[in-house]
């Protein structure tokens, strides 16, 4: 399968239409392509605790089951947290989109192969743990019908494979200081619920 | 009769408003677990390992939800590089740490880490209570979540082993 997707074209595809879905965000360059895409209340990135991207939206998502909630992250960040797909897919949070950004790399340290380059597929992996709705994205054309469910979600928990194609996009680096955006994230999240919306 | 410890714990997050409890399990956790699957206004949570509870009740916290995370000692380890989300973010966190490796221990493999989870949770900045006896289990429960959820601390609550009861191992 040949990865040509775009990253930096795929997740502003992605989040053109976004409304109040909530971003947790994988370090590395996840973290940078939603920063690419423009700074954002209901963005949360994390600059480390890897393997922790998935277990967060997890979180979100139970404690507000009407918005929509996504994370965005690598295949190097969802490996290191694979047990957190069983978990997700226990717990079958309709509200939740995992979507995985699959160089295949390792970019962020240097390029070294992972092992969804080797064969490893995340998505049947999630199919496995019981994330019924769990598919690879290669083109562009599919990408309208993921914004669509991640915008408005429904019927179980989904996850993304989007097969990207190497090769580092231009750095975009959001802020880095924890309890700011702990507390931006909270009041976006808390405002929305007091109101209802 | 002897107190029904893991009751008074419960009484006290269902008081404290929590409402996500993941946990990996632990025999001394059994009751406990069992009454948060029961409970209309908590949501167990399995997990397979013990890190996911922390980003996880992060999540909680930033969509408005309390949480504690249960696990036995021998999970503490698994949670050291993950308990940097929680320090660098500040945010609060509960943890109930029933213990192994302490007293009358008789498998060595749970001595290693058992022993060493004060000086992990030191390490990474979570402050740490310890209930001894049956009788104080509720009311240190109590005093951590009111560190935790009030003053926005990172808690662990270690449940002695004398107080759960050496296990016992026989053919």
């Amino acid at each position: 399968m040949t990865a040509t997707l775009d990253r930096r074209a795929a997740v502003a595809r992605l989040l053109a239409d976004r409304r109040d879905l909530v971003i947790v965000t994988g370090l590395g360059s996840p973290t940078y392509d939603v920063a690419a895409c423009g700074e954002h209340d209901r963005n949360f990135h994390l600059w480390g605790a890897m393997g922790g991207a998935v277990a967060m939206g997890l979180g979100i998502a139970l404690a507000q089951p009407q918005t929509p909630v996504a994370v965005v992250t690598g295949d190097g960040e969802a490996l290191m947290g694979m047990g957190a797909l069983a978990t997700v897919a226990l717990q079958q949070p309709a509200n939740l989109t995992i979507v995985i950004i699959d160089n295949g790399l390792y970019e962020e340290t240097g390029g070294q192969a992972s092992h969804t380059g080797a064969g490893a597929d995340l998505a049947a992996i999630a199919r496995g743990c019981g994330i019924a709705n769990a598919i690879v994205v290669t083109r562009e054309e599919e990408l309208p019908a993921l914004a669509t469910r991640l915008h408005a979600p429904s019927d179980g928990p989904a996850l993304a494979v989007l097969k990207v194609a190497p090769g580092e996009a231009p750095r975009v680096l959001p802020g880095w200081d924890g309890p700011a955006q702990r507390l931006r994230t909270t009041a976006a999240l808390l405002a929305s619920r007091a109101t209802g919306s | 009769m002897q107190r029904d410890w893991p009751q008074d714990i419960f009484a006290v997050l269902r008081e404290a408003e929590v409402r996500q409890v993941p946990y990996v399990p632990d025999g001394g956790h059994a009751a406990l677990i069992r009454a948060v699957h029961a409970e209309p206004s908590m949501r167990a949570i399995p997990l397979t390992t013990e890190e996911e509870g922390i980003p996880l009740l992060a999540g909680a916290h930033l969509a408005g939800q309390r949480g504690a995370l249960l696990m036995q000692s021998s999970g503490v380890g698994n949670c050291v590089n993950m308990l940097s989300l929680t320090k660098v973010c500040a945010f609060p966190l509960l943890m109930l740490v029933t213990m192994r490796g302490e007293w009358a221990e008789s498998n060595p493999w749970q001595v290693p880490m058992g022993s060493r989870v004060e000086a992990a949770f030191g390490l990474m900045g979570v402050e740490v209570l310890r209930a001894t006896r049956p009788e104080e289990a509720g009311e240190t429960v109590a005093a951590a979540a009111r560190m935790a959820f009030l003053g926005g601390n990172a808690m662990a609550v270690l449940i002695s082993q004398r107080l759960v009861g050496a296990k016992l191992f026989t053919e």
